[in-house]
């Protein structure tokens, strides 16, 4: 076989996992793209495999075994509110992957790169290393492992110069011959790079970080594509590269925001602000009884016939009952609360009574993008009923009740209203012009932002403080 | 030269074609992209395997891995990493994409 139509060979390859990726359109396509793709990869193993003579073959197939192994029982076992701590670990994976390759590479014993595969090596390892501790920095955020909420250190920035630097100054003294020594020294240096610019990004912002964790796996594997040499490497690596780059963007644009301002810590470092988030602040001074009871104050809408001493779950009782359209939109307090499975049964349950119900979801709802839908999916909400942003935006006047489910920032009309906050300018679901706003949110704190949410305060809005499992499925107690 | 020429046009145009193909691809589905796109990013055992061959651009002329101990190690724990990476990857992705009805 001579080199061309090796080439030839391992264009065809590429060519399939881009007709994997051209399936993605809907789900049934991408369920068949996701498997074009895993025929590519077997195709690609086996053409390794072909063209190559191994040694210690069994260190490879045990690796494979036990790696693969692993990955194939998580994957199957994990609860489905996992997933984005799981995606995040998967990414690390692979970007530990590019940097031990590329650590060998440089290193090995009687071998010498030319200039070009040197520094594409260096690039590798950094990149890969950075990628490996961003990523469970990442994962363990939001698997809750530890806080939510950024880390800022002092001269945060200046750390991450230098570590670059020091990157950048061991490179260039081990250069095409390098000793294990500094470049091991280079890879620490990586991992701390990692790490450290992890931490600043936290909560809401995290959708925006796991993009971007994505971009620079793929962005390894390119790179140590180039290092030894391997066209697949460099193809697949640009498609994720090109993806993670995508979702990015999307995300940064739906906050209305520069991705560089998200990724450096930006200016949502609220102190306190927890979110919709774990119930681990019960010291803030807002009583929240007080919001609870305060309603009676609050002149209710015509709409509800309900005496103005009914309690809030029986006002959203009447609300629900007397409504005909109802719009659902869920945010990440909803995943936190594991509640989709009552969201569905509450919807299915307004559904028989013939109401229109349909699900209205913000593109940075939650902690990954489309985090949302694929909670909404295990709960088997079809998903002709979720709306994106834009589509649904233009009926919220014309709906006569909507159930927040665990959203805050999403919805703040303060977006809209008021100028110089962290949202200000960034798109909103405009729940604000339903005739009736029912809050199913564990407290009345500001979202992720800080942002207090003027929408509390509005007279058509109904708050059922607690628990989003135990409060939607009290609501649909009086439904079912 | 023309090696460099060729993997740089290769990294343009595959980025190029997925940039388009992915830029369509709806809000719902974000999240089995990334899974998925991260199973692909899982290439790397590519790299990872041919490091036991000798055949990569550092070429080493023995036709067995000729690597240390040390590097047979973490060559074969890039070899596992990646293997979870791959598989779980495609296996989460493939659970996911089964989980969407119409």
């Amino acid at each position: 076989m001579n080199d061309l139509t090796e080439l030839l060979i391992d264009l065809a390859v590429i060519a399939v996992f881009i007709g994997g990726i051209s399936q993605f359109r809907t789900p049934a396509g991408a369920r068949r793209g996701n498997l074009t793709a895993g025929l590519a990869f077997a195709i690609a193993l086996a053409l390794v495999v072909y063209r190559n003579t191994f040694g210690d073959v069994w260190v490879v197939v045990l690796a494979f075994a036990v790696g693969g192994g692993l990955g194939y029982l998580i994957s199957s076992r994990i609860n489905m509110t996992q997933i984005p701590s799981l995606v995040a670990f998967q990414n690390g994976a692979g970007g530990g992957a590019a940097c031990l390759v590329s650590f060998v590479e440089l290193t090995r014993a009687g071998s010498e790169l030319s200039a070009l595969n040197s520094v594409f090596g260096y690039v590798g390892l950094v990149v890969g290393g950075a990628t490996l501790a961003g990523s469970i920095v990442a994962g363990g955020k939001l698997a809750t492992w530890f806080k939510q909420q950024p880390v800022v250190l002092p001269g945060h920035n200046a750390i991450l110069l230098l570590l670059i630097a020091a990157g950048v100054a061991l490179a260039a003294i081990s250069g095409t011959a390098a000793a294990a020594l500094p470049v091991a020294g280079i890879a620490i240096a990586a991992l701390a790079l990692g790490a450290i610019f992890a931490i600043r990004v936290g909560g809401a912002d995290m959708p925006v970080l796991i993009s971007f964790l994505n971009t620079c796996s793929g962005l390894a594997a390119a790179f140590v594509g180039v290092a030894v040499g391997n066209q697949m490497l460099i193809a697949a690596g640009a498609m994720v590269g090109s993806s993670g780059l995508i979702l990015t963007l999307v995300m940064a644009r739906a906050m209305n925001r520069r991705v560089g301002n998200i990724l450096t810590g930006g200016h949502m470092t609220a102190p306190d602000a927890a979110g919709p988030a774990p119930a681990d602040s019960p010291e803030v001074e807002v009583p929240v009884e007080a919001a609870a009871t305060a309603e009676p104050l609050v002149s209710p809408e015509p709409e509800a016939p309900v005496a103005e001493a009914a309690s809030p779950l029986e006002r959203a009782r009447a609300l629900l009952a007397g409504a005909s359209s109802v719009i659902i939109v869920p945010g990440y307090g909803m995943a936190l609360a594991q509640a989709q499975a009552e969201v569905a049964t509450l919807a299915t349950a307004l559904e028989a009574e013939g109401k229109q119900v349909r699900f209205a979801v913000h593109p940075v709802a939650g902690r990954m993008p489309g985090h949302m839908h694929v909670l909404l999916a295990e709960a088997e909400v079809e998903y002709d009923k979720l709306f994106e942003m834009d589509a649904i935006n233009d009926d919220f006047a014309s709906t006569d009740a909507v159930l927040v489910v665990g959203a805050c920032d999403v919805v703040n009309p303060a977006a809209i209203t008021v100028e110089g906050t962290p949202i200000s300018g960034m798109p909103i679901l405009n729940v604000h012009e339903a005739k009736s706003v029912i809050v199913c949110n564990l407290d009345e704190k500001p979202g992720y932002s800080g942002v207090p949410n003027p929408l509390y305060d509005e007279p058509q809005a109904v708050l059922l403080f607690g628990n989003a499992k135990e409060t939607v499925a009290e609501l649909s107690g009086d439904e079912a | 030269m023309n090696e460099i020429l060729l993997m740089l046009g290769i990294f343009a145009v595959t980025s190029a074609i997925s940039y388009a193909l992915i830029s369509r691809v709806p809000q719902r589905l974000h999240t089995p992209l990334m899974s998925f796109t991260n199973a692909i990013s899982a290439v790397t055992i590519l790299g990872a395997l041919l490091l036991f061959s000798g055949q990569t651009a550092s070429a080493p002329t023995s036709s067995a891995s000729g690597l240390s101990a040390i590097e047979v190690v973490l060559g074969g724990l890039a070899v596992l990493l990646a293997a979870f990476n791959l598989v779980g990857g495609f296996a989460i992705t493939d659970r996911m994409t089964r989980m969407f009805k119409r």
